[in-house]
């Protein structure tokens, strides 16, 4: 069932990761704007937390190459490249990412809680919060005879809590078009997930709630397409829930200003050695999907866009203050 | 030795006075062990276990899964077995994803055992905003806790009542709510009030949990403060002594049980109150300050006045972050406009 995406779907998956990666590159230029040299969260553009997906565009890309605008998606604190995958409106969520009056929610948001009803996209600040609500949506989907699946993004950290372990029962008992997608990057914070979990991979989880568990090794744009392509298939054909497991990794630390004390020596050179941009890239010449002067030309327009909308969201107003006293209830 | 030790100014902050009194506790008695996330190596995500790991090893020093219901339960559970866990919760905000075996479990078996069955544990957890970080990490929820039977809920204002306060709780034999305020912390990538860092003794010592401080003496108004609030408290008393009004600041220090006497004690003297809260306003403990007043029959010079976060979640944007947490102006504002009030016959 499993198929490899055509050339165009490639070279898609490609813009998309490199448009992340420059928007994260970008984000954190814009966040260390008045925190130096004195590193205070409450300071600059962007204050607060800020938790960057560099090194984990392959799962966003891999995944979201299967998924339309109907289709429902919950993220997490770490949200951007799946954002921009699933097609969030890139200006209204910089505006909000920045706090501004034009943003997703009007600044009440912010980097954790980015909501965009049109393309179905939200996501969260707690931990393994975004599941049960993702299967929520596919029983909507389902009761109402609606095209249209939910999938939920979580870290290797979230397959610990309750919520993960209820929710896929849940999916598997009502057999609901549900696929759980894990990005295991090693780490909850400073934990590694040797330390907080019992099983090595957590796919094998799925066998307790009677599920297709799938595992991707090596962080590879074209493996997770292949594999999200045959989950997302059976939940859409009325086949139940998948667990997907993908090893991936964060070339940045858990948010920004995160020391990584706890990495053992040279880890992070070995895996910016493994970049899955420039991997990828040189797949895709290898494979003649594209020449590298094409690729260039993405990576240029990439670059612009983000210039762009960086430029954009940094010129918006700020609410009125009264604002905040807003939107509590619809 | 009293007298080299009375000389000697040693200013912590209150992420220190915290693994310091949790470090004595550990070294006497080998009941005490911390658990969390992130508490091993890191050192808590607020330093409150500093140093803990490489002194006692992962056996004491326990990183936990992000399982919340697991090991806050376990923590219960092992209280139960005559263990004295503390357990930190990273940020109060999290406490819907474990709030059953706190409130229903931990906060009842004293009770459901008639007495026969402690649960001495201390769940520390860190709270309120200030900082941008968004409606899920800003929050401060403290009635929340001191709504339920059973559970003491505590706050330091600054680092010498944070570890008198901690040791007392890890020495309580009941299930003790240790909050510590974000912006009094002294982590150096938030900011931190300065009036939190103080002079801390290296001796162990108690505060008595329960028991109101009186931070600043005065006569024309009393202004109740928890935690940050106590500094905007303080900030305001400043500036209003300057325009001739001598205002005292009482620091609750704790909400369950709540130190009425004291309160009452310094309204009886000066006749005004204000109440200060960043925890959301309705059914906020400024209104139980203000009832507690009101019952005590206590004839006021002006109407009681409280200034607490509005009923609305924490919004992300700085601008409108900051509109809505009380400040020390804000505090002074409603002062001078007490001061000029009166009630009305
Ligand atoms: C319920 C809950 N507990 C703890 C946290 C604090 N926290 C935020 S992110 C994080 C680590 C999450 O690890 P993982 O799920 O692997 O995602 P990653 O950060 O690696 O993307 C923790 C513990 C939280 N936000 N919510
Ligand atoms: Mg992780």
């Amino acid at each position: 069932m499993s198929r490899k995406p055509d050339i165009q779907t490639m070279l898609w998956m490609y813009k998309h990761m490199v448009l992340s990666r420059r928007y994260e590159e970008a984000l954190a230029e814009a966040y260390l704007e008045g925190k130096q040299p004195l590193f205070n969260m409450a300071n600059g553009p962007l204050p607060g937390e800020m938790h960057l997906s560099n090194g984990q565009e392959p799962c966003a890309v891999g995944v979201c190459a299967h998924l339309l605008d109907h289709d429902v998606v919950t993220a997490t604190h770490r949200p951007h490249h799946i954002a921009i995958a699933k097609g969030v409106n890139l200006r209204a969520m910089t505006a909000e990412i920045f706090g501004k009056q034009t943003g997703l929610a009007g600044g009440r948001g912010g980097h954790m809680h980015l909501i965009d009803p049109a393309v179905n996209f939200a996501c969260t600040g707690i931990v393994g919060e975004g599941l049960a609500p993702a299967a929520g949506a596919a029983l909507a989907r389902k009761m109402r005879g609606e095209d249209g699946i939910a999938v939920a993004f979580i870290g290797e950290g979230a397959a610990n809590q309750g919520a993960f372990h209820e929710t896929l029962n849940l999916a598997a008992v009502w057999n609901l078009p549900f696929v759980c997608v894990i990005e295991d990057n090693s780490y909850g914070i400073s934990v590694p997930k040797g330390a907080a979990t019992s099983v090595l991979h957590n796919d094998v989880r799925a066998a307790s709630y009677g599920i297709r568990g799938y595992h991707v090794e090596g962080n590879d744009p074209l493996r997770i397409y292949e594999v999200a392509g045959e989950a997302i298939e059976r939940a859409r054909a009325g086949k139940g829930p998948s667990l997907i497991e993908i090893e991936t990794y964060r070339l940045a630390g858990h948010f920004m200003g995160d020391a990584e004390s706890y990495r053992p020596a040279g880890e992070k050179d070995a895996l910016f050695a493994r970049d899955p941009i420039p991997k990828f890239r040189q797949e895709l010449v290898d494979a003649g999907a594209a020449s590298s002067d094409d690729l260039l030309w993405i990576e240029e327009d990439a670059k612009s866009c983000v210039a762009e909308l960086i430029d954009f969201a940094k010129a918006e107003a700020y609410a009125p203050v009264q604002e905040a006293l807003e939107k509590v209830f619809v | 030795m009293m007298a080299a030790e009375k000389k000697r100014i040693r200013k912590l902050t209150i992420a220190k006075a915290m693994s310091e009194a949790i470090d004595q506790a550990m070294t006497s008695n080998p009941d005490v062990f911390v658990m969390g996330e992130d508490v091993g190596k890191l050192g808590g995500v607020f330093g409150t276990t500093t140093g803990l790991f490489d002194k006692y090893g992962p056996d004491r020093v326990r990183d936990t899964p992000i399982s919340e219901t697991g090991f806050i339960g376990a923590a219960a559970g092992a209280a139960v077995m005559g263990m004295r866990p503390v357990v930190e919760l990273m940020f109060i905000d999290f406490f819907g994803v474990c709030m059953d075996v706190i409130y229903n479990f931990a906060a009842k078996n004293s009770y459901f055992s008639g007495g026969r069955q402690a649960v001495p544990m201390v769940l520390m957890t860190s709270a309120g905003g200030g900082y941008s970080d968004g409606g899920q990490h800003s929050q401060c929820l403290y009635t929340t806790f001191a709504h339920l039977p059973g559970l003491k809920v505590v706050m330091p204002s600054n680092a010498y009542d944070a570890k008198g306060m901690m040791t007392a709780a890890i020495n309580d034999d009941n299930p003790v709510i240790f909050i510590f305020h974000k912006s009094l912390q002294g982590m150096g990538w938030l900011g931190t009030a300065k009036g939190a860092i103080v002079d801390v003794p290296e001796t162990v010592y108690e505060v008595p949990l329960g028991k109101a401080n009186i931070s600043r003496e005065g006569s024309d108004i009393t202004v109740v403060g928890f935690g940050n609030t106590v500094h905007h408290a303080l900030d305001a008393a400043r500036d209003l002594a300057l325009e001739g009004i001598s205002a005292e600041v009482v620091d609750l220090r704790s909400l369950a049980p709540l130190d009425r006497e004291t309160v009452l004690a310094s309204v009886r003297k000066t006749g005004r109150l204000l109440a200060v809260d960043d925890d959301h306003l309705s059914y906020g403990w400024t209104g139980e300050v203000i009832a507690s007043v009101a019952e005590a029959g206590i004839a006021l010079k002006c109407p009681a006045r409280r200034i607490a976060y509005p009923d609305v979640p924490v919004p992300f944007a700085r601008p409108m972050e900051q509109f809505l947490l009380p400040n020390a102006e804000k505090v002074k504002a409603a002062v001078l406009s007490l001061m000029n009030s009166v009630v009305s016959v």
